[in-house]
This record gives structure tokens, sequence and C-alpha cells, in this order.
């Protein structure tokens, strides 16, 4: 079943549910740190003016300022590049945000090797280990331009800190509006009893590819959307290990501690299966195409094939 | 606004308050053998002030949302602020003694949902003035008259995110905001100066653009002027550089640097309550 591919940018959605979010709740803020037009924060700018803060390039003081506004009832939205609204401003998170507590929602833009040309510098690869680990605080990371609208409107909804992370490329289309998001609810896009392939961002879609040729094999991998890394559903997880009997995880991101991390911590403690993990090798990225990126750094679904395929192997009959 | 004169009647009182406030904290710091002496010290006529004469706080609503706010930037002078918030009648002053100990609503450091009147978590330096620009924005969002206070530390000056948010702050003319400086001119490895010099401190805050005033940090009439006259700025944040004395209250410990931090003997406490008597 091949039905055609839309490619739409994350990042618009995330801007329009900012549009939504001002215009249904006027507690909603928005900050960004010199960073408007690549995080498009911009139409929020430009509709409400007032509600808008550039900090320029100093973001330790713009989590801290969204942690005191917090703090007065509002609800800021703080966006900018990945490697800056987490790697950068560590202790501000921590203390200002997490420790208190604080309405705060962090969006972390051009998270991964996706970023391209700009290279290691601007391409977040721990973001979501170090966030996680992190007391408090909501870690989604959406994989198309549906699920990103509905998860920051979840996120403006939920009370306490939340990190956002988001691409930069455009990415396939694949949920439609009838899609029901739930935080925390891990999304089955394909059943299946052979091997569970569990993704989120970009991947998803290389999970979805894989999916397909694995079936050729005769291999069915059941395919799980991990939006929400934290909280886990540790539910779908051990039911998949159960299940399958072999897990896959894939994310562009280092395989310590992300994706791989959170869910081997599950599957180890609640249903030991073998399990390999996709994702970058404890490596920086570096300027590129996109494309041409996730493929040298194994963040394609030959990877994730390749990766089903040996851990089937290692499967327990 | 308040407009009143500064009263002597008045002046005397909150004297006499500071001197109740140095007690208790040294009466805590002693009980948890634990804490911050010196920088403690120095703050309480600055909070004395704020919380006995100029903030508009109601303690039965430590929430209330119309309220003045206090961000204690520089969080290691907690005692003094418990200390202030328990006289004032946010919790009873017999909770003091639990300062530090575990389970206890009085943390080392300020802890936003832990003590009622504490408006937000600081001991990471640096952190507070922005927090309190946040405030201080939301405020003004909102169109509400209340006032936001910060209490910064100079050793806590070294730090770059206290420059990023005065650059915000004047930038974004929060002149419903109110900073000072509690400028004892020491820290852990000795005087500031020596350590990483942060002169001329009055120069720098008014290049970036702020209303700096500067008075005795032990002077109470002059700290009660100086707030007053804070809110007759428009459309700059003040900052008051007020000149103090770490440890002051305690004759061995005024000027020492090694009461930073420094656990207080059985000796050093029963000294330091005897002077405050």
């Amino acid at each position: 079943m091949s039905k055609m591919i839309t490619m739409r940018d994350p990042r618009d959605a995330f801007s329009q549910a900012l549009l939504e979010l001002g215009e249904e709740n006027p507690d909603v803020i928005v900050f960004t740190a010199d960073i408007a037009t690549s995080t498009k924060t911009s139409l929020f700018a430009e509709k409400y003016p007032e509600r808008f803060f550039d900090f320029g390039i100093a973001e330790q003081n713009m989590i801290s300022t969204a942690a005191g506004a917090a703090s007065c009832g509002k609800i800021p939205f703080v966006a900018t590049l990945a490697v800056f609204a987490c790697e950068r401003v560590c202790n501000q998170i921590t203390i200002s945000v997490a420790y208190p507590r604080l309405n705060v929602k962090i969006v972390g833009t051009h998270g991964g090797v996706s970023v391209g040309k700009d290279g290691a510098t601007h391409q977040s690869i721990s973001d979501i280990s170090i966030m996680r680990s992190i007391p408090n605080v909501m870690v989604i990371a959406p994989c198309d331009w549906v699920e990103t609208r509905k998860s920051v409107k979840a996120a403006a909804d939920y009370v306490g800190p939340v990190y956002v992370r988001l691409g930069r490329e455009p990415v396939p289309v694949i949920f439609d509006d009838s899609y029901r998001f739930e935080i925390g609810e891990a999304v089955t896009l394909r059943d299946g009893h052979d091997v569970t392939i569990i993704a989120n961002g970009l991947m998803v879609h290389e999970a979805l590819k894989a999916h397909e040729k694995l079936l050729k094999e005769d291999i069915r991998a059941r395919i799980i959307d991990l939006h929400t890394v934290k909280p886990i559903d540790e539910r779908a997880i051990e039911e998949a290990a159960r299940q399958t009997g072999a897990i896959v995880s894939a994310e562009e991101h280092t395989i310590l501690g992300g994706v791989g991390g959170a869910v081997a911590e599950v599957v180890v403690e609640k249903y030991p299966v073998p399990m390999m993990r996709v994702g970058l090798r404890d490596t920086f990225g570096e300027s590129g195409e996109p494309f041409e990126l996730l493929r040298k750094f194994g963040l394609v679904d030959a990877d994730i094939i390749e990766a089903a395929r040996r851990i089937i192997k290692l499967k327990k009959r | 606004m308040r407009t009143q004169m500064v009263d002597e009647e008045t002046v005397i009182k909150l004297e006499r308050k500071a001197k109740t406030i140095r007690r208790h904290v040294i009466e805590m710091l002693c009980r948890s053998k634990s804490g911050h002496p010196g920088g403690s010290l120095s703050a309480v006529e600055i909070l004395t002030v704020l919380y006995f004469y100029k903030m508009n706080i109601d303690p039965q609503k430590p929430d209330w949302p119309d309220r003045d706010r206090l961000v204690l930037s520089k969080g290691h002078a907690a005692p003094a602020l418990y200390a202030v918030l328990a006289e004032r009648g946010y919790f009873p002053v017999n909770e003091l003694t639990s300062h530090r100990q575990i389970n206890s609503r009085l943390q080392g450091h300020p802890a936003l949902n832990y003590t009622p009147g504490v408006d937000m978590s600081t001991g990471s330096l640096g952190q507070g003035l922005s927090a309190a620009n946040g405030m201080a924005i939301a405020g003004r969002l909102d169109g509400k008259p209340y006032r936001v206070y910060v209490v910064i530390g100079d050793g806590e000056s070294q730090s770059g995110q206290i420059w990023e948010a005065a650059m915000a702050a004047a930038h974004y003319k929060l002149d419903n905001l109110t900073a000072i400086l509690d400028y004892n001119k020491l820290q852990i490895d000795g005087p500031v100066e020596k350590v990483m010099g942060i002169e001329p401190i009055f120069e720098k805050w008014k290049s970036f653009n702020w209303n700096v005033l500067e008075v005795d940090g032990h002077d109470i009439r002059a700290l009660m002027e100086a707030v007053d006259e804070a809110l007759r700025f428009k459309g700059a944040p003040t900052i008051i550089i007020a000149d103090t004395i770490k440890g002051r209250g305690v004759s061995f410990m005024e000027r020492a640097v090694e009461y930073h931090a420094k656990p207080l003997s059985d000796e050093e406490c029963r000294r330091a309550l005897k002077e405050l008597n």
C-alpha cells in the first residue's frame, strides 16, 4: 500500500499551534533568542507582538525569565535550536524550571544531524538523554506535522515543564487529523510479532519504510511511535517485548541514554529480551546534506532492517 | 504607590526587628550546624525594610496574585529570608529550628513549593535576576500594579547571566523591578576585588541603562528612602547598591572571609547570641 507522501516542515506545525494557542489562551507567551525565523515563532510575533519577547543571544537569561513569568501564571513557550534550548542551559532548566516545577514549555528545533550544513555545533545529539534525566520534565519528540501540532497543544494543556524536540527538515506526514494524540501513550503504527521497532521523530518514517521491506523477507515488524520519551509507555514496551521477543530502537540522537536507553531500561526491568539501538554511535554530526548525513551516520531504513535481522537471530525461540 | 514619610518611630521599630532577625539567623545556623552566616547577616536590614516597610504582601495569602514579589537571587542568605518570613507571619517562628533538617519546609536554599512566602527557587547563583524579570514582565502583561524585588550578591555579579538579565531588564524597560545589591565585598575565596573584580560597579549598572542608587545597607532610614525613591523612576529598572558588611552584627564575623559558610562552634554561638541580646 503506497500512498502519496506529503512532506511538511514540523516547525510550521509548531507555528500553527502557537497561533491557535495565542487565540485560545491569553496567558500563552512566546520567547526566543534571536531565532524567530528559524523557529517559526515569527508568525506569533506578528499577530501578538505584546506577548512575544526576543531575548537576543542570551539563552540562560531567557530560560530563567520564562520561569519567573510562569510563576506568575503565564505559559511561556521558549523556542530556539535544541543545542541552545538544552545543552547550553542545563542548570537553568534544572534549577529555575524543573526543581520548582514551573509551567515552562521548551521547544528545541533543529534536533539531530538532519540540520545539515551548519554542522555539529548546531546539531543536537544529546538533548533527549539530558532532558529525560532531569526530574519533572516531560519529553516529547513528535514524528510529523500532525503529531507536532497536537503535541504542542497537549503540552500547553499539561501543567508543568515540557520539552518538545523538533527537527528542521520537512518530513512525511504520517497521521491525519483524526489522530488522537495522548501524552505518554505510544502509538502502534503497524502490528507484527517477529520484532518491534521503537522510534520517534523522523526515524518513525524510516521505521515504516523498514517495515515494508522486512515484509518481503517474511519478517513482520511491529512499529511503535514513542513520541513521549518521558513519561515512557512502559506497558506498550513490555507488551512488545513479551509478544515479539526482540526490540530495535531508532532515533536521530546518540544511542547513549535517549530512546534506546529509555526503552532498554524498561525492557531490562520488565521483560528482558535482546535489543539493539540504531542511532548516532557516540559521535558528533558534521556538515552535509540531511539525507547524506542520515545515511552516513546509520540513521536510515537500511540500518533499521540490518538491526532487525541481527536481533531476530538472537531471539530465544 | 506609597508616599508616606519615613518617620523616626518606624525606623526604630525596624532596627529592633533587624536585631531580632539576626538572633534568629544565628540560632538557626547554630541549630543546623550548617549554612551561610556572613551573607545572611549582611542582608538583614535589606530584607527587614522590604518585608516590614515596603512590600505589599499578605502573609495569610502567600499566593495572592497581586502581591509584591521578592527573589533572593543570592539564595544562600536563606536564613535571613526565613527569619523575616517567620517574623512577618508566613509560618511559626518556632519552625525556624527545622532549617536544613530532613523533611523540612525550610530547605538549605529557598525552594518554591516548600516554603510559604518564597516566590522562587534560588541557590544556583546568577539566575534570580532573570526570574525577577519574568515576574515583572508577567505583571505588566496583566496590567497589575505589583512590584518585583530581587536581592543579588557581589560574587554573584561575576556571573554572566546577571548581565544578560540586566541588559534585558533595561531593554524591556522593567520599571516595576527594583534590584538590591548586597555589596559586602567578600566571597568564599577572599575579597571580591581580589578574586574577580567587579568594580566599577556603579558605572556598570549605569552603563546598562539602569537607575542606580547607593546607600549604606545597614541604615534602615536610608534603605526606606531608597526603596521609596525607586518607585519614582519610570522607563527603566532601578538598582540600589547597598554598601554592607559581611557578618554584620556579630563582632568577630564582621568583614571575616571565613564566615561565608562556616558551621559555628558552640563557643561562637554563645558569643554571637550574647552580642545580639
